[in-house]
Order: structure tokens, then sequence, then C-alpha cells
């Protein structure tokens, strides 16, 4: 019986270690990106792979998901597919109203601030 | 990725699904509290993905420049301010606590009680500290800085609501994670779980890892971007 019949996750320690000494690493490697102050499409390039990367190590490992059956992988993976949609909806939605307030307010105003009457400069 | 083979011969990936959700029985073959927390957490996946992408969307159509994070969260030892020092920091404890609890899981599995729960204190300790240290970073930001949710002197009025709702939450979550692990950590020692079996420990660990995998995305999202 493997491990994803019985429900029990059991595996040798040195995966685990790895996996640590891997996300310190990982860790450290975004870090750096922010502390050499890499910018532009390199930047978000290097801290997405590091995220995703770290993210994944997490899930399949520390979490076990690498050895689930596939009835729980997909049951937990599949939904938050949908909140791609409302990251794609709000990222345009986002670009729209900086438009429309650059168009009708001005890049350098500060209308939001204005609206709670407190004027901070 | 190997799936099981043992239980349907030449089974592959699909046939498992659809065995496995066809028939009139249990769909998840895990300990049902696992199948429970693994529900929990996808329900605050969708928590914490909305409180980011409300974030994106503040962020992307604000005119005023938002605030520097790598300058805002510098913090000096002495000398020259270290860019984002402490929240890396943050991030090695939150790391190094997310190893002490997969090798409690294991050691619970071991039945070794005594191992497992000093893994399972010195990983609550390690999220007392993480907590300790947003104590720390959010006094500095309020005391000194003069952020507020409202308003704050480095540029987008946004950034203190972003900043203080999605740390508050991550926070609180680590907060519970700590209480949680400590009455496990108990039980473990006390014997509580002798008869039902260690999966507690397992369950507990979904949860710690998670709070864990949210920083990453808060890491990258908030910090670095």
């Amino acid at each position: 019986m493997s491990a994803s019949d019985t429900g029990h996750q059991e595996h040798p320690l040195s995966i685990y270690l790895w996996i640590w000494i891997l996300l310190f690493v990982l860790s450290t490697f975004s870090y750096l990106v922010d502390y050499y102050q890499f910018q532009g499409a390199l930047r978000w390039n290097l801290i997405i792979i590091f995220m995703m990367l770290k993210a994944g190590f997490i899930v399949s490992i520390f979490m076990h998901m690498t050895w689930e059956r596939i009835a729980l992988i997909s049951a937990i993976l599949v939904p938050p597919l949908c909140l791609l949609v409302l990251i794609i909806l709000m990222s345009i939605e986002g670009k729209y109203t900086h438009s429309q307030r650059a168009t009708f307010f001005g890049l350098d105003e500060a209308p939001v601030v204005e609206h709670h009457g407190k004027k901070e400069h | 990725m190997s799936q099981d083979s043992g239980q349907v011969a030449d089974s592959g990936v699909v046939n498992d699904l659809i065995t496995d959700w066809a028939d009139d029985k249990e769909v998840f073959k895990v300990h049902w509290g696992k199948a429970m927390m693994w529900i929990f957490l996808l329900s605050d996946t969708f928590i914490f993905t909305s409180f980011l992408t409300g974030y994106m969307k503040v962020r992307t159509s604000s005119t005023i420049p938002w605030p520097n994070a790598s300058e805002i969260f510098a913090l000096s030892f002495g000398g020259d301010p270290i860019p984002l020092i402490l929240i890396a920091i943050m991030t090695f404890v939150l790391i190094t606590s997310s190893g002490t609890m997969a090798l409690a899981v294991n050691y619970g599995y071991r039945r070794d009680r005594s191992k497992t729960a000093i893994l399972l204190f010195i990983t609550a300790a390690f999220g007392l500290v993480f907590v300790g240290m947003q104590a720390f970073e959010w006094t500095k930001l309020i005391v000194e800085e003069g952020i507020r949710p409202w308003g704050n002197p480095f540029g987008a009025p946004q950034f203190g609501a972003c900043f203080f709702m999605i740390t508050g939450f991550h926070g609180a979550h680590v907060s519970g994670g700590v209480i949680y692990l400590t009455y496990v950590a108990i039980g473990v020692l006390n014997g509580r779980y002798e008869k039902k079996g260690y999966d507690i420990v397992e369950i507990c660990g979904l949860y710690w890892h998670f709070v864990d995998l949210v920083w990453v995305f808060i890491f990258a999202f908030f910090y670095l971007w």
C-alpha cells in the first residue's frame, strides 16, 4: 500500500531537509533581487519564478500534495483557477481606472486624499 | 509524479479521478479532518487572493506613486539602512518553522511523542518570534513613519490600508496557528492522540505550511513589487 491509499504521509526525512535548504536558498535569491535593485521585466520575472518555485515546493512536498490521490489534488487545485479570471479582470479594470484618473484629475493631483478632507502636503 | 498503481490495475490519473468520485461512497480517502482542513485552506486561499487582488487593483489605479517598500521597510543596525532586512529575517523565521513542522509530522507518525511535541513547541516559538517582529514592524510604521490606513507621507494613501489589512490578516493566522500548535503539542505530550492516531499533527501541519505559503505571496507582491 502506498501513502496515498492509507492517507498516512510518512516520507524519508532527507526529502524535507533538502526542500528546507532549497526554500532557504530561494528566499535568499528573492531577497537579493531587491537588495541589488534589479528593475523592470527582469525583476518581475525573477520575483515570479522564485515565488512559484517556493509555493510549488511547499504545496507539493511539505503539504504532501505529490503523494495524494488525484481526487483530492483536483478538488483543491482546480477551484483556485477561477481566481485567475478575477485577477485578469481586476488588472484590466485597474488600468482603466488609472487612465480615467489621469485624464480627469491629472497625474500629479491627489484627489483621493482630498476626498477625505486630509491634505498631507 | 507517480500515482499508486496497487489498487486498480493499469489505472491512469483520469481513471483514479472517476473511480473516486463515481460511486456512492466517500470521495477522499484521507482522514476526514485532513479533507476538512484542505477545504478550509481552499476557502482561505480565496480570501487571501481577493485581498491581494484588491491591493493590485488599488495600486494599479493610483495616479500617485506607490511608496517604495524597499525604503520604508529598511532597518539600520547602527550603519546604513539595509533594505527589507526585517522582512527577510521574518521570511527565514517562517521557513524555519515550516521545516520543524514537517519534521514534527514525520515523528508524529513514528509515534515518537517527545520529539513530536518538542518540534511542535519549537514551531510555535518561531511563530511567536514572527508575530513579535511583525508587532515591531507595525509599531515602527505607525509611530515613527506616520503610516495610517487613510494616508502616509510617502505617496499613495491606499498603501496603509492594503498593508494593515493584508499583513494583519496574515498575522492573525500566525497567532491562531501558534495557539493551535500549542494545543496539539500539549495533547501529543499527554498522549491524547495515542488511540486516535497522529493525523492531527499532519492536519495542523497543513495549516502551518499554508500560513508560510501565503507569506511567500505577500513577500513577493507586497514587499518586492
